[in-house]
Protein backbone atom coordinates (compact mmCIF):
# COMPACT_ATOMS: atom_id res chain seq x y z
CA UNK A 1 0.00 0.00 0.00
CA UNK A 2 2.93 2.01 0.66
CA UNK A 3 4.52 1.90 -2.74
CA UNK A 4 1.09 2.96 -4.24
CA UNK A 5 1.49 6.14 -6.24
CA UNK A 6 -1.69 8.84 -6.16
CA UNK A 7 -0.11 10.76 -9.21
CA UNK A 8 -0.13 8.47 -11.90
CA UNK A 9 -2.48 10.67 -14.18
CA UNK A 10 0.31 13.67 -14.41
CA UNK A 11 3.33 11.44 -15.06
CA UNK A 12 5.14 11.40 -18.00
CA UNK A 13 4.06 7.68 -18.54
CA UNK A 14 0.18 8.10 -17.95
CA UNK A 15 0.32 11.12 -21.04
CA UNK A 16 1.82 8.06 -23.19
CA UNK A 17 -0.90 5.59 -22.35
CA UNK A 18 -3.32 8.19 -22.98
CA UNK A 19 -1.90 9.01 -26.71
CA UNK A 20 -1.51 5.27 -27.45
CA UNK A 21 -5.42 4.88 -26.19
CA UNK A 22 -6.19 8.28 -28.78
CA UNK A 23 -7.43 10.33 -25.42
CA UNK A 24 -4.81 13.14 -25.58
CA UNK A 25 -2.64 14.41 -28.51
CA UNK A 26 0.94 13.86 -27.02
CA UNK A 27 2.53 16.70 -29.18
CA UNK A 28 0.00 19.34 -28.27
CA UNK A 29 0.84 21.54 -25.50
CA UNK A 30 -1.27 22.01 -22.84
CA UNK A 31 -1.16 24.33 -20.11
CA UNK A 32 -1.90 22.70 -16.36
CA UNK A 33 -4.81 24.44 -14.93
CA UNK A 34 -3.48 25.28 -11.43
CA UNK A 35 -7.31 26.76 -10.91
CA UNK A 36 -8.74 25.30 -7.47
CA UNK A 37 -12.06 24.44 -9.36
CA UNK A 38 -9.72 22.09 -11.50
CA UNK A 39 -7.75 20.75 -8.56
CA UNK A 40 -10.87 19.85 -6.84
CA UNK A 41 -12.01 18.00 -10.19
CA UNK A 42 -9.07 16.27 -10.25
CA UNK A 43 -9.93 15.16 -6.33
CA UNK A 44 -13.19 14.14 -7.00
CA UNK A 45 -11.54 11.79 -10.02
CA UNK A 46 -8.99 10.55 -7.87
CA UNK A 47 -11.40 9.92 -5.31
CA UNK A 48 -13.89 7.65 -8.11
CA UNK A 49 -10.52 6.03 -9.06
CA UNK A 50 -9.69 5.11 -5.85
CA UNK A 51 -13.22 3.63 -5.41
CA UNK A 52 -13.37 1.82 -8.15
CA UNK A 53 -9.75 0.60 -7.43
CA UNK A 54 -11.16 -0.61 -4.72
CA UNK A 55 -13.79 -2.30 -6.35
CA UNK A 56 -11.74 -3.97 -8.49
CA UNK A 57 -9.68 -5.50 -5.83
CA UNK A 58 -12.80 -7.30 -3.60
CA UNK A 59 -13.62 -8.46 -7.17
CA UNK A 60 -10.11 -9.90 -7.58
CA UNK A 61 -10.52 -11.02 -4.33
CA UNK A 62 -13.31 -13.13 -4.78
CA UNK A 63 -11.86 -14.73 -7.74
CA UNK A 64 -9.05 -15.67 -6.19
CA UNK A 65 -10.53 -17.40 -3.89
CA UNK A 66 -12.84 -19.58 -6.16
CA UNK A 67 -9.44 -20.10 -8.34
CA UNK A 68 -7.56 -21.40 -5.42
CA UNK A 69 -8.44 -24.77 -5.99
CA UNK A 70 -6.39 -24.43 -9.28
CA UNK A 71 -3.51 -23.40 -8.46
CA UNK A 72 -1.59 -26.14 -10.24
CA UNK A 73 -2.63 -24.44 -13.34
CA UNK A 74 0.20 -22.20 -12.74
CA UNK A 75 3.22 -24.63 -13.33
CA UNK A 76 0.93 -25.40 -16.29
CA UNK A 77 1.17 -22.53 -18.11
CA UNK A 78 4.51 -22.37 -17.64
CA UNK A 79 5.00 -25.65 -19.52
CA UNK A 80 2.57 -24.77 -22.04
CA UNK A 81 5.22 -22.88 -24.35
CA UNK A 82 7.56 -25.92 -24.43
CA UNK A 83 5.02 -28.63 -25.07
CA UNK A 84 3.14 -26.20 -27.73
CA UNK A 85 6.50 -26.41 -29.07
CA UNK A 86 7.32 -29.79 -28.84
CA UNK A 87 3.72 -31.65 -30.16
CA UNK A 88 4.12 -29.29 -33.08
CA UNK A 89 7.39 -30.73 -33.84
CA UNK A 90 6.33 -34.27 -33.10
CA UNK A 91 3.58 -34.06 -35.54
CA UNK A 92 5.62 -32.42 -38.42
CA UNK A 93 8.25 -35.73 -37.74
CA UNK A 94 5.52 -37.46 -37.52
CA UNK A 95 3.58 -36.69 -40.57
CA UNK A 96 6.39 -36.30 -42.90
CA UNK A 97 7.58 -39.41 -42.51
CA UNK A 98 3.84 -41.07 -43.25
CA UNK A 99 4.55 -38.75 -46.21
CA UNK A 100 7.53 -40.51 -47.40
CA UNK A 101 5.73 -44.15 -46.87
CA UNK A 102 2.70 -42.48 -49.50
CA UNK A 103 2.51 -44.72 -52.53
CA UNK A 104 3.74 -42.46 -55.61
CA UNK A 105 1.79 -40.09 -57.27
CA UNK A 106 -0.51 -41.48 -59.88
CA UNK A 107 1.25 -44.91 -59.77
CA UNK A 108 -1.65 -47.34 -61.12
CA UNK A 109 -0.24 -49.88 -58.64
CA UNK A 110 -1.55 -47.31 -56.04
CA UNK A 111 -4.39 -48.95 -53.48
CA UNK A 112 -7.27 -46.49 -54.30
CA UNK A 113 -7.25 -47.66 -57.55
CA UNK A 114 -9.74 -50.91 -56.50
CA UNK A 115 -12.65 -51.76 -57.94
CA UNK A 116 -15.10 -49.01 -57.65
CA UNK A 117 -12.67 -47.11 -59.60
CA UNK A 118 -12.73 -49.66 -61.97
CA UNK A 119 -16.20 -49.45 -62.20
CA UNK A 120 -16.44 -46.18 -62.81
CA UNK A 121 -14.68 -45.80 -65.51
CA UNK A 122 -15.83 -48.67 -67.22
CA UNK A 123 -19.39 -48.29 -66.68
CA UNK A 124 -19.61 -44.74 -65.91
CA UNK A 125 -20.11 -43.64 -69.43
CA UNK A 126 -22.92 -46.74 -70.16
CA UNK A 127 -25.06 -46.07 -66.65
CA UNK A 128 -25.02 -42.52 -66.66
CA UNK A 129 -24.43 -41.54 -70.37
CA UNK A 130 -21.78 -38.62 -69.24
CA UNK A 131 -19.10 -38.55 -71.64
CA UNK A 132 -17.68 -36.39 -68.71
CA UNK A 133 -16.88 -39.25 -65.86
CA UNK A 134 -16.16 -37.18 -62.89
CA UNK A 135 -19.80 -35.15 -63.78
CA UNK A 136 -21.15 -38.31 -63.73
CA UNK A 137 -20.01 -39.50 -60.75
CA UNK A 138 -20.39 -36.19 -58.51
CA UNK A 139 -24.13 -36.03 -59.77
CA UNK A 140 -25.10 -39.81 -60.18
CA UNK A 141 -23.25 -41.86 -58.39
CA UNK A 142 -22.05 -39.79 -55.42
CA UNK A 143 -25.26 -37.24 -55.97
CA UNK A 144 -26.19 -37.56 -52.04
CA UNK A 145 -22.68 -36.11 -50.86
CA UNK A 146 -23.87 -33.31 -53.74
CA UNK A 147 -26.53 -32.67 -52.33
CA UNK A 148 -25.55 -31.73 -48.94
CA UNK A 149 -23.06 -29.25 -50.44
CA UNK A 150 -26.12 -27.43 -52.04
CA UNK A 151 -27.60 -27.48 -49.20
CA UNK A 152 -24.87 -26.18 -47.48
CA UNK A 153 -24.21 -23.30 -49.96
CA UNK A 154 -28.05 -22.22 -49.44
CA UNK A 155 -27.20 -22.34 -45.49
CA UNK A 156 -24.33 -20.33 -45.73
CA UNK A 157 -26.40 -17.71 -47.86
CA UNK A 158 -29.33 -17.64 -45.42
CA UNK A 159 -26.69 -16.85 -42.36
CA UNK A 160 -24.87 -14.11 -44.09
CA UNK A 161 -28.60 -12.50 -44.92
CA UNK A 162 -29.15 -12.68 -41.07
CA UNK A 163 -25.86 -11.73 -40.42
CA UNK A 164 -25.98 -8.41 -42.69
CA UNK A 165 -29.14 -7.79 -44.13
CA UNK A 166 -30.37 -4.31 -43.83
CA UNK A 167 -33.98 -3.82 -43.86
CA UNK A 168 -34.41 -0.07 -42.70
CA UNK A 169 -34.88 2.77 -45.70
CA UNK A 170 -33.06 5.27 -43.81
CA UNK A 171 -29.61 3.17 -43.62
CA UNK A 172 -29.81 1.62 -46.62
CA UNK A 173 -29.79 5.12 -47.88
CA UNK A 174 -26.74 6.06 -46.65
CA UNK A 175 -25.60 2.49 -47.84
CA UNK A 176 -26.03 3.90 -51.25
CA UNK A 177 -25.21 7.18 -51.09
CA UNK A 178 -21.50 6.28 -48.96
CA UNK A 179 -21.05 3.23 -51.46
CA UNK A 180 -18.19 4.84 -53.93
CA UNK A 181 -16.57 6.73 -51.25
CA UNK A 182 -13.12 5.11 -51.11
CA UNK A 183 -13.12 4.43 -55.52
CA UNK A 184 -13.63 6.23 -58.58
CA UNK A 185 -17.50 6.97 -59.13
CA UNK A 186 -18.19 4.98 -62.58
CA UNK A 187 -14.84 4.97 -63.66
CA UNK A 188 -14.63 4.83 -67.87
CA UNK A 189 -11.86 2.26 -67.87
CA UNK A 190 -13.48 -0.65 -65.87
CA UNK A 191 -16.72 0.69 -67.57
CA UNK A 192 -15.38 0.11 -71.12
CA UNK A 193 -13.41 -3.26 -70.16
CA UNK A 194 -16.76 -4.78 -68.88
CA UNK A 195 -18.77 -4.00 -72.42
CA UNK A 196 -16.30 -6.23 -73.53
CA UNK A 197 -15.51 -9.04 -70.69
CA UNK A 198 -19.37 -9.58 -69.54
CA UNK A 199 -20.77 -11.17 -72.06
CA UNK A 200 -17.87 -13.47 -73.09
CA UNK A 201 -17.97 -14.04 -68.95
CA UNK A 202 -21.35 -15.37 -69.12
CA UNK A 203 -21.23 -17.07 -72.52
CA UNK A 204 -18.07 -19.36 -71.08
CA UNK A 205 -19.98 -19.42 -67.72
CA UNK A 206 -23.43 -20.78 -69.66
CA UNK A 207 -21.18 -22.77 -72.14
CA UNK A 208 -19.38 -24.43 -69.09
CA UNK A 209 -22.64 -25.51 -67.39
CA UNK A 210 -24.57 -27.02 -70.49
CA UNK A 211 -21.27 -28.94 -71.06
CA UNK A 212 -20.62 -30.22 -68.06
CA UNK A 213 -21.77 -33.92 -68.86
CA UNK A 214 -19.38 -33.53 -72.14
CA UNK A 215 -16.45 -31.73 -71.16
CA UNK A 216 -14.67 -30.40 -68.18
CA UNK A 217 -16.53 -28.37 -65.78
CA UNK A 218 -20.19 -28.66 -64.48
CA UNK A 219 -22.42 -26.95 -62.96
CA UNK A 220 -20.77 -25.91 -59.91
CA UNK A 221 -17.52 -24.25 -61.73
CA UNK A 222 -20.12 -22.70 -64.66
CA UNK A 223 -21.99 -21.18 -61.86
CA UNK A 224 -19.08 -19.88 -60.31
CA UNK A 225 -18.16 -17.86 -63.22
CA UNK A 226 -21.61 -16.55 -64.46
CA UNK A 227 -21.56 -15.28 -60.59
CA UNK A 228 -17.91 -13.51 -61.04
CA UNK A 229 -19.54 -11.90 -63.97
CA UNK A 230 -22.79 -10.58 -62.46
CA UNK A 231 -20.05 -9.41 -59.76
CA UNK A 232 -18.43 -7.62 -62.44
CA UNK A 233 -21.18 -6.02 -63.53
CA UNK A 234 -22.08 -4.57 -60.14
CA UNK A 235 -18.70 -3.08 -59.75
CA UNK A 236 -18.14 -1.16 -62.66
CA UNK A 237 -22.33 -0.05 -63.60
CA UNK A 238 -23.49 0.40 -59.72
CA UNK A 239 -26.12 -1.16 -57.90
CA UNK A 240 -28.95 0.62 -60.14
CA UNK A 241 -28.34 -0.68 -63.12
CA UNK A 242 -27.93 -4.25 -62.00
CA UNK A 243 -31.01 -4.51 -60.24
CA UNK A 244 -33.03 -3.90 -63.25
CA UNK A 245 -32.73 -7.52 -64.54
CA UNK A 246 -31.09 -8.88 -61.11
CA UNK A 247 -33.11 -7.80 -57.89
CA UNK A 248 -34.41 -9.46 -54.81
CA UNK A 249 -37.43 -11.25 -56.53
CA UNK A 250 -35.43 -12.85 -58.85
CA UNK A 251 -33.31 -13.98 -56.58
CA UNK A 252 -35.77 -15.96 -54.00
CA UNK A 253 -37.63 -16.98 -57.48
CA UNK A 254 -34.28 -18.20 -58.96
CA UNK A 255 -32.61 -19.79 -55.83
CA UNK A 256 -35.44 -21.50 -54.38
CA UNK A 257 -37.26 -22.95 -57.31
CA UNK A 258 -33.28 -24.03 -58.45
CA UNK A 259 -32.93 -25.73 -54.77
CA UNK A 260 -36.44 -27.37 -55.21
CA UNK A 261 -36.04 -28.97 -58.53
CA UNK A 262 -33.08 -29.97 -57.71
CA UNK A 263 -34.05 -31.91 -54.65
CA UNK A 264 -36.82 -33.30 -57.04
CA UNK A 265 -34.37 -34.61 -59.83
CA UNK A 266 -32.17 -36.09 -57.26
CA UNK A 267 -35.21 -37.49 -55.24
CA UNK A 268 -36.46 -39.40 -58.36
CA UNK A 269 -32.50 -41.12 -58.31
CA UNK A 270 -32.30 -42.25 -54.67
CA UNK A 271 -35.74 -43.69 -55.22
CA UNK A 272 -35.15 -45.71 -57.97
CA UNK A 273 -31.68 -46.80 -56.90
CA UNK A 274 -32.83 -47.01 -53.11
CA UNK A 275 -35.83 -50.05 -54.59
CA UNK A 276 -33.99 -51.45 -57.23
CA UNK A 277 -36.19 -50.54 -59.71
CA UNK A 278 -34.64 -49.71 -64.19
CA UNK A 279 -34.08 -45.95 -64.92
CA UNK A 280 -37.14 -44.84 -67.10
CA UNK A 281 -35.69 -41.62 -68.43
CA UNK A 282 -33.69 -42.21 -71.88
CA UNK A 283 -29.94 -41.15 -71.75
CA UNK A 284 -29.69 -40.68 -75.13
CA UNK A 285 -26.05 -40.95 -77.38
CA UNK A 286 -23.54 -39.72 -75.28
CA UNK A 287 -21.88 -36.98 -76.76
CA UNK A 288 -24.74 -35.16 -77.79
CA UNK A 289 -25.67 -32.30 -75.56
CA UNK A 290 -29.23 -33.29 -74.97
CA UNK A 291 -28.07 -36.98 -73.46
CA UNK A 292 -27.41 -38.48 -70.14
CA UNK A 293 -30.89 -38.46 -68.32
CA UNK A 294 -31.37 -36.32 -65.45
CA UNK A 295 -27.89 -35.01 -65.22
CA UNK A 296 -27.89 -31.78 -67.57
CA UNK A 297 -30.84 -30.50 -65.35
CA UNK A 298 -29.26 -31.11 -62.66
CA UNK A 299 -26.02 -28.93 -63.31
CA UNK A 300 -28.46 -25.76 -64.60
CA UNK A 301 -30.22 -25.75 -61.13
CA UNK A 302 -26.73 -26.47 -59.53
CA UNK A 303 -25.35 -23.49 -61.27
CA UNK A 304 -28.39 -21.43 -60.95
CA UNK A 305 -27.85 -21.67 -57.44
CA UNK A 306 -24.20 -21.33 -57.19
CA UNK A 307 -24.27 -17.81 -59.19
CA UNK A 308 -27.28 -16.62 -57.40
CA UNK A 309 -25.28 -17.69 -54.10
CA UNK A 310 -21.88 -16.09 -55.01
CA UNK A 311 -23.62 -12.47 -56.32
CA UNK A 312 -25.85 -12.58 -52.99
CA UNK A 313 -22.57 -13.02 -50.83
CA UNK A 314 -20.96 -10.01 -52.72
CA UNK A 315 -24.34 -7.34 -52.87
CA UNK A 316 -25.42 -8.44 -49.12
CA UNK A 317 -21.49 -7.26 -48.05
CA UNK A 318 -21.67 -4.30 -50.40
CA UNK A 319 -24.88 -2.79 -49.70
CA UNK A 320 -26.63 -5.37 -47.03
CA UNK A 321 -29.40 -6.53 -49.69
CA UNK A 322 -30.07 -7.83 -52.91
CA UNK B 1 7.33 -29.00 -68.73
CA UNK B 2 9.39 -30.24 -65.52
CA UNK B 3 10.75 -26.81 -65.08
CA UNK B 4 8.19 -25.11 -65.44
CA UNK B 5 6.10 -27.28 -62.61
CA UNK B 6 9.20 -26.70 -60.64
CA UNK B 7 8.89 -22.96 -61.15
CA UNK B 8 5.53 -22.62 -60.57
CA UNK B 9 6.12 -25.22 -57.64
CA UNK B 10 8.31 -21.79 -56.55
CA UNK B 11 6.43 -19.33 -57.08
CA UNK B 12 3.66 -21.15 -54.76
CA UNK B 13 5.57 -21.53 -51.87
CA UNK B 14 6.62 -17.81 -52.09
CA UNK B 15 3.22 -16.43 -52.62
CA UNK B 16 2.26 -18.77 -49.49
CA UNK B 17 4.57 -17.58 -47.64
CA UNK B 18 4.52 -13.92 -48.38
CA UNK B 19 0.77 -13.81 -47.89
CA UNK B 20 1.02 -14.99 -44.65
CA UNK B 21 4.14 -12.42 -43.46
CA UNK B 22 3.32 -9.45 -45.40
CA UNK B 23 1.92 -6.67 -43.34
CA UNK B 24 -0.55 -4.68 -45.54
CA UNK B 25 -4.14 -6.97 -45.37
CA UNK B 26 -4.21 -4.98 -48.99
CA UNK B 27 -1.46 -6.73 -50.69
CA UNK B 28 -1.47 -10.13 -48.52
CA UNK B 29 -5.10 -10.55 -50.31
CA UNK B 30 -3.67 -9.89 -53.84
CA UNK B 31 -1.21 -12.16 -53.15
CA UNK B 32 -3.44 -14.48 -52.04
CA UNK B 33 -4.80 -14.07 -55.78
CA UNK B 34 -1.70 -14.72 -57.58
CA UNK B 35 -1.38 -18.26 -55.39
CA UNK B 36 -4.86 -18.87 -56.52
CA UNK B 37 -3.87 -18.24 -60.09
CA UNK B 38 -0.40 -20.54 -60.28
CA UNK B 39 -2.38 -23.41 -57.95
CA UNK B 40 -5.22 -23.23 -61.46
CA UNK B 41 -2.21 -23.49 -63.62
CA UNK B 42 -0.67 -26.54 -61.37
CA UNK B 43 -4.21 -27.99 -61.60
CA UNK B 44 -4.64 -27.60 -65.07
CA UNK B 45 -1.19 -29.20 -65.79
CA UNK B 46 -2.10 -32.22 -63.24
CA UNK B 47 -4.84 -32.95 -65.33
CA UNK B 48 -8.04 -31.91 -63.61
CA UNK B 49 -9.18 -28.85 -65.67
CA UNK B 50 -12.64 -29.20 -63.58
CA UNK B 51 -10.86 -27.82 -60.55
CA UNK B 52 -8.30 -25.34 -62.48
CA UNK B 53 -11.96 -23.67 -63.66
CA UNK B 54 -13.49 -23.71 -60.13
CA UNK B 55 -10.31 -22.07 -58.39
CA UNK B 56 -9.53 -19.76 -61.51
CA UNK B 57 -13.83 -18.44 -60.71
CA UNK B 58 -13.49 -18.99 -57.18
CA UNK B 59 -10.32 -18.74 -55.20
CA UNK B 60 -8.71 -15.88 -57.69
CA UNK B 61 -12.07 -14.34 -58.30
CA UNK B 62 -15.07 -14.66 -56.19
CA UNK B 63 -13.54 -15.29 -52.56
CA UNK B 64 -10.93 -12.61 -52.94
CA UNK B 65 -13.50 -9.60 -53.94
CA UNK B 66 -15.40 -10.60 -51.16
CA UNK B 67 -12.25 -10.20 -48.65
CA UNK B 68 -11.85 -6.64 -50.63
CA UNK B 69 -15.78 -5.58 -49.76
CA UNK B 70 -15.14 -7.37 -46.43
CA UNK B 71 -11.99 -4.68 -45.82
CA UNK B 72 -13.63 -1.82 -47.35
CA UNK B 73 -16.55 -2.60 -44.88
CA UNK B 74 -14.53 -2.84 -41.50
CA UNK B 75 -12.50 0.54 -43.10
CA UNK B 76 -9.13 -1.17 -42.83
CA UNK B 77 -8.42 0.38 -46.77
CA UNK B 78 -6.63 3.60 -45.81
CA UNK B 79 -9.05 6.63 -46.53
CA UNK B 80 -7.03 8.22 -48.97
CA UNK B 81 -9.62 11.38 -49.75
CA UNK B 82 -9.08 12.48 -46.13
CA UNK B 83 -5.34 12.22 -45.16
CA UNK B 84 -5.13 14.38 -48.25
Amino acid sequence: MSRKRTDYRSTFYSRIENFVNGKEDFLLYKPKGNTEAKQLESLEEELAEAADLLEQREARQKLQDRMAPLDYLKNFHKLYGVVAALVCATMMILLISTVIYLPPFGSPDNPTNNEVIERYIEKGEEETGAVNIVTGLILNYRGFDTMGETHVLFIAASCVMILLLIVEGEEKKSVYANDRYLEPGNDIIIQRVACFLIPVILLFGIYVILNGHLSPGGGFSGGAVIGAGLILHEAAFGFRKTERFFNEHVYKIAKVSALCFYVCCLSYYFYMGAHGYDNHIPLGTPGNIISSGLILFINIFVGTEVACTMYAFYALFRKGGL
Amino acid sequence: MRLFILILAVFLIVCAIATCVHKTLLASIIIFMAYSTIMSLIWAMLESPDLAITEAAVGAGVTSILFFVTLKKIRAVEDEQKTD
